[in-house]
């Protein structure tokens, strides 16, 4: 907001302050993807007993640098018999659609990249977006793995934004908003007025939906999982069943964009349950600028605050995926349409019930 | 119903045991042996390549006859009564030039049989298991350590000295002995 404000003075043209504060989020993920693809290999590592990359930089820390650096040189090789036009729009639409997402995030109190009022249902619409991208991608490669990873694709996340958008609804009854910025100003100060522990409720109706909000919290972040393709969600890129699923003949840069996209998308997901139940930006403390009396302090340690919670459950994904197993389509199928949408509609009843009695 | 609900806390309580167990491991140290960096310990008794200490060796192919695949070649050379050849540090003289001494590890199969016959124990396992090489004639190793000229040197010497002895003997043979010489 305050980034918009200064750049269009600065520019005298909001048309190039928005296309400059556009970069914003780019700027932040591509440093965030490198770090991320480290992370995860440091932790899948270490949570087998292993050392995992060392061997470039300190304790392996540019192994992601060389793998780009790698990539970048690799042959671009399209298929013979693929649909070319489709296969090479395929990786930009899946980054694209995952990159939308971001137009919606604060980050911090001085920075969103369009404060619209429905921003939550914009965010569930982009990632539409990406699953038009993995079926083009899986369709055009005229591959049998391509194709069936990019199907099961389609079917996953269909399957799982009804419960994901259930549980937002719910959040949307208490708070009445559904843009993310407004979300996030709400649960300003301090840790009790996270979403989770009943936003702003008076005291008796906050007692009464801190249970029903945990179980929303879990179904939000199950379900979330399960749309960005993270293990035990990831039968669309199956290894074991189907070399790598729908981007199984992509090669170099092309396959970085997937690659990318997937870690934008866990990032984007992490960021959006953690401004819906935890406060997005918000200190749980309350901040140091404000008692040094540094005002411009505050976005800066909102945006360290937002990237932490961000990254905290970038690290979950990890931490879930290296322990649970791959679910069969059935179980997965099971697990949605026999669990996480029957307990997430009871939940938005009964939420809706005690916001409703204004106790 | 009641199998409804104790699913879903089965699952979920599951899914935090297997994160409790995860999450300990994040910590505990690696088990991973940087191979060329650090080499794991080796058992004592482990058979490796071999190696022939030829100060010690006296020659007697005992190894070369042990080996089930005949990868030791040795060949020897008597040397001269002049020659000093000096003692193995077990003390026991040396009575034999070796020219050639062999080993194929190409053919070798680590067997440690050729370790216990030697009389002098001049043959032993090593703790050395890199020596893969691009040519298989580069596993043939040779032990000896004299020169080719040397080697040239010993069998000419020999050679001589028997030729002598047997110019000796054809000399004493050809020569009449009158002192010995008894009616029959």
């Amino acid at each position: 907001m305050i980034i918009y404000e200064y750049l269009s003075e600065l520019f005298g043209s909001s048309v190039l302050a928005s296309v400059i504060q556009s970069l914003f989020p780019l700027i932040f993920l591509i440093p965030f993807a490198l770090f991320a693809v480290w992370l995860e290999r440091k932790v899948s590592a270490f949570m087998q007993d292993r050392i995992g990359p060392n061997r470039v930089g300190k304790h392996g820390w540019l192994q992601t640098v060389a793998d780009i650096l790698k990539l970048i040189q690799k042959e671009d090789i399209t298929a013979a018999n693929a649909d070319k036009p489709l296969f090479n729009i395929a990786p930009v639409l899946v980054f694209a659609g995952s990159y939308l997402a971001f137009a919606a995030i604060p980050f911090s109190s001085a920075y969103i990249g369009s404060s619209i009022d429905l921003g939550l249902l914009f965010i569930v619409a982009a990632s539409g977006f990406v699953v038009a991208g993995i079926l083009m991608g899986g369709w055009a490669s005229n591959n049998k793995y391509s194709l069936l990873g990019a199907v099961r694709s389609a079917a996953q996340v269909v399957s799982y934004e009804i419960p994901t958008v259930l549980v937002i609804l719910s959040v949307v009854m208490l708070t009445g908003s559904l843009s993310l910025y407004e979300l996030s100003e709400m649960q300003t100060s301090s840790i009790h007025n996270w979403i989770l522990f009943g936003g702003n409720a008076p005291l008796l109706q906050k007692i009464l939906l801190i249970p029903f909000m945990f179980i929303g919290f879990i179904i939000l972040y199950i379900s979330s999982l399960a749309e960005v393709n993270r293990t035990p969600f990831d039968i669309p890129e199956a290894e074991s069943e189907l070399v790598a699923g729908f981007h199984t003949e992509y090669s170099g840069m092309k396959f970085a964009m997937f690659f990318l996209a997937e870690y934008a998308n866990m990032f984007a997901v992490s960021a959006i349950v953690s401004a819906i139940f935890l406060g997005g930006y918000q200190s749980p403390f309350g901040y140091l600028g404000n008692t040094l009396g540094l005002s411009w302090l505050v976005p800066i340690e909102q945006f360290l605050w937002f990237s932490a919670k961000g990254l905290f459950f970038v690290f979950v994904q990890m931490w879930l995926r290296w322990t649970l197993p791959r679910l069969r389509v059935d179980q997965l199928m099971a697990l949605c349409w026999k669990y996480l949408i029957p307990i997430a509609f009871v939940n938005l009843l009964i939420i809706g019930l005690i916001v409703l009695i204004k106790i | 119903m009641r199998e409804y609900f104790s699913n879903i806390w089965s699952g979920l309580f599951t899914v935090l045991v297997g994160m409790k167990i995860t999450f300990k491991h994040l910590f505990e140290p690696s088990v991973t042996i940087q191979y060329p960096d650090e080499k794991p310990k080796l058992p004592e008794r482990a058979r490796n390549r071999l190696y022939v200490n030829m100060d010690d060796c006296i020659g007697c192919d005992q190894c070369s006859r042990a080996c089930p695949v005949s990868c030791i070649e040795i060949e020897t050379v008597k040397a001269l009564p002049t020659d000093d050849l000096g003692k193995t540090s077990q003390g026991k003289k040396k009575a034999l030039w070796v020219t050639k001494f062999n080993i194929d590890f190409a053919k070798c199969c680590y067997c440690q049989l050729c370790v216990f016959p030697c009389p002098t124990e001049c043959i032993y396992m090593t703790e050395t298991y890199e020596f893969s090489e691009y040519q298989r004639d580069s596993l043939n190793y040779s032990f000896v350590t004299l020169t080719p000229s040397e080697i040239e040197e010993k069998k000419d010497n020999f050679a001589k000295f028997e030729a002598e002895k047997a110019a000796q003997k054809a000399a004493a043979a050809a020569a009449p002995k009158p002192a010995q010489k008894t009616d029959e």
